[in-house]
């Protein structure tokens, strides 16, 4: 380890936070480059599957806060492209990384949404386990990334309790809504757990992350923590999650849970989830023909 | 939601004018109005050509939702008053009891809408969408402007809340007709066929409906002939500034079709299919 390498990890002992004009490891910055790109990405990429209800919401309340939540995630990906920026890397870079397959997005957005309770989910669950994961982040070492959190953070809160209301107004609605409440949790339950990565002893990064105190919570701890409050939530929706091995240990002192299809979490990263194609056809034909709009709007600047 | 503007209710006098539907129809056309423009805006979320003009656009979207409620919430209380007798036809098309926004959003078939053509093309690439939107927005800024002073509180209410929305919106899309057209061939050719598409769709706004000739007679509506000089040396002035060709609003589309009485282009049929899909599929189910 040479002298600035110990000077910096002194500096992140001591909770003192990075800034971007400040000496930092190479592998420091590259790896704060590919987690925050790929929180923007994926912020941008999730769009896509609850913007897909927008034009269907159910009634204009429904339909004006489904609108705001999905704007909300255009304004965290801003936040958190810029925050990646300060670490010398540009909008359009990342963007190409994304587009080129380069670049990787939460791997639960290639999933579909096949109904308006797969909104409530989403709501629940994907943002749900998003805050949990997110949290801490709040406390990252990298300033400008734990500014951005501690905004984003606070909307993910909104957007999870909207999720929530969706399903427990569907729940206690018709049969068929209640039916369509249960078969969204059923479809989103296991990706979500997934959000949280690989187990810790499957997670190459984990170690160095966490001394650099980029990450500051396991994997599996994070996750633990999310069954342990969806285990309890789900019972005030009357709805059930789909895991028989379910149960409270009273030991332990959390959930047991099942074993999560690790292959299908490898396999939807590696671009063959139901929706990957889809996705990516998408972002890349906005990015397309908004391009002569772009180039306008660049001519103007350079021009002035 | 703003609750000091759901507080002024009906007086008896508004509730006299009821009793021919008329203020019921105006009512409905500025919702119309806002609600599908505000639907096709917000098919552009999470497909703008860059991050911050996505949010703008969504922005647009949400303001033009949150009118349409106003007007629709207005609407409804009318339509529900007890001792309003008389009416032709319920706006719902036939004997719904219990009018709501939403009802009166997800229930009614499109030849009940009362929007302008305008509003229901689709959004083509995002010159014709900037195109459609300054078309708008302008005539909506001069008529809100008169509508602020309308004799029925409400309206004039609403009007002057949605009044600030639209004047950005007014200056965010003429700075994109601006910026567009003058920018590269490229983008001057794409405004100028955005201005070809949707020129025909223009003179729509100035053409009044019977509605909008009582709500004018009857003080509590604006007259478009005042509406018309100002959008068209706005809309003018606008161009000149963008290098695009200005051509006088159109109205050959009233050979065939006439959006405020009902006439729309398949276009409005297929939006509304989607729309309206949850509330047709599962009837009476709250969400």
């Amino acid at each position: 380890m040479q002298v600035t390498d110990t000077h910096f990890q002194d500096k992140i002992n001591a909770d003192i936070k990075v800034e971007p004009k400040e000496w930092m490891p190479g592998k420091y910055r590259q790896t704060l480059i590919r987690q925050i790109s790929q929180h923007a990405h994926s912020e941008i990429v999730g769009m896509l599957p609850e913007g897909a209800w927008i034009t269907r919401a159910p009634s204009l309340k429904r339909k004006a806060i489904l609108l705001a939540k999905v704007q909300d995630e255009a304004g965290h990906g801003l936040y958190l492209y810029s925050a990646a920026e300060t670490l010398g890397i540009t909008r359009d870079e990342m963007v190409e990384q994304l587009h080129s397959g380069k670049a990787k997005y939460s791997s639960i957005f290639n999933y579909p949404t096949l109904t308006w309770a797969d909104i409530g989910a989403i709501g629940w669950l994907v943002d749900g386990a998003a805050i949990i994961n997110q949290v801490p982040l709040c406390r990252t070492s990298y300033g400008p990334y734990a500014r951005a959190m501690v905004r984003i953070c606070r909307e993910e809160s909104f957007h999870q309790r909207q999720g929530f209301e969706i399903l427990l107004t569907l729940s206690k609605g018709t049969q068929a809504q209640h039916d369509m409440a249960q078969d969204a949790i059923n479809r989103w339950w296991w990706p979500s757990l997934m959000m949280f990565g690989p187990p810790d002893d499957d997670s190459p990064n984990t170690a160095q992350s966490m001394q650099w105190k980029i990450k500051r919570q396991s994997n599996d701890e994070l996750r633990q923590k999310f069954v342990d409050i969806c285990a309890e939530q789900v019972k005030a929706l009357e709805l059930t999650l789909p895991d028989d091995k379910l149960a409270w240990n009273e030991t332990r002192g959390h959930y047991d849970f099942g074993e999560i299809n690790w292959d299908e979490f490898y396999q939807v990263i590696s671009g063959n989830g139901p929706c990957n194609k889809e996705r990516m056809t998408a972002r890349v034909k906005a990015w397309e023909d908004g391009a002569w709009v772009r180039e306008a709007a660049m001519k103007e600047v350079i021009g002035q | 939601m703003d609750t000091s503007i759901e507080a002024i209710t009906a007086t008896s006098e508004l509730k006299a004018r009821v009793e021919s539907d008329q203020l019921i129809d105006y009512l409905l056309h500025l919702a119309d109005n806002a609600l599908i423009l505000g639907h096709r805006n917000s098919e552009w979320c999470g497909h703008g050509p860059i991050l911050e003009l996505d949010i703008a656009i969504t922005n647009i979207a949400l303001d033009l939702i949150g009118q349409a409620r106003h007007f629709y919430q207005y609407a409804a209380e009318l339509i529900n008053q007890p001792d309003v007798t008389n009416r032709k036809a319920s706006p719902m098309g036939g004997g719904l009891e219990g009018a709501t926004e939403d009802a009166l959003a997800f229930l009614r078939d499109a030849k009940d809408f009362k929007n302008c053509l305008l509003v229901e093309q689709p959004n083509g690439d995002w010159g014709v969408t900037v195109m459609r939107q300054f078309f708008f927005s302008t005539w909506q800024y001069y008529l809100y402007q008169h509508l602020q002073n309308s004799n029925d509180k409400r309206i004039a209410a609403i009007a002057a809340k949605a009044l600030k929305e639209v004047t950005y919106h007014v200056r965010w899309s003429s700075e994109w007709v601006i910026r567009l057209g003058r920018g590269t061939e490229e983008s001057n050719a794409k405004m100028t066929n955005a201005v070809d598409v949707l020129n025909q769709y223009s003179g729509e706004l100035f053409t009044p409906a019977d509605y909008e000739n009582v709500a004018v007679r009857e003080g509590y509506g604006a007259d478009l002939c005042t509406i018309k000089h100002l959008w068209v040396q706005k809309v003018k002035e606008t161009f000149q500034d963008a290098t695009l060709a200005f051509l006088l609003p159109s109205n050959d589309h009233i050979l065939q079709l006439f959006g405020k009485i009902g006439e729309h282009t398949t276009h409005l049929y297929e939006l509304l299919t989607e729309m309206q899909f949850l509330q047709r599929t599962y009837p009476g189910a709250q969400w």
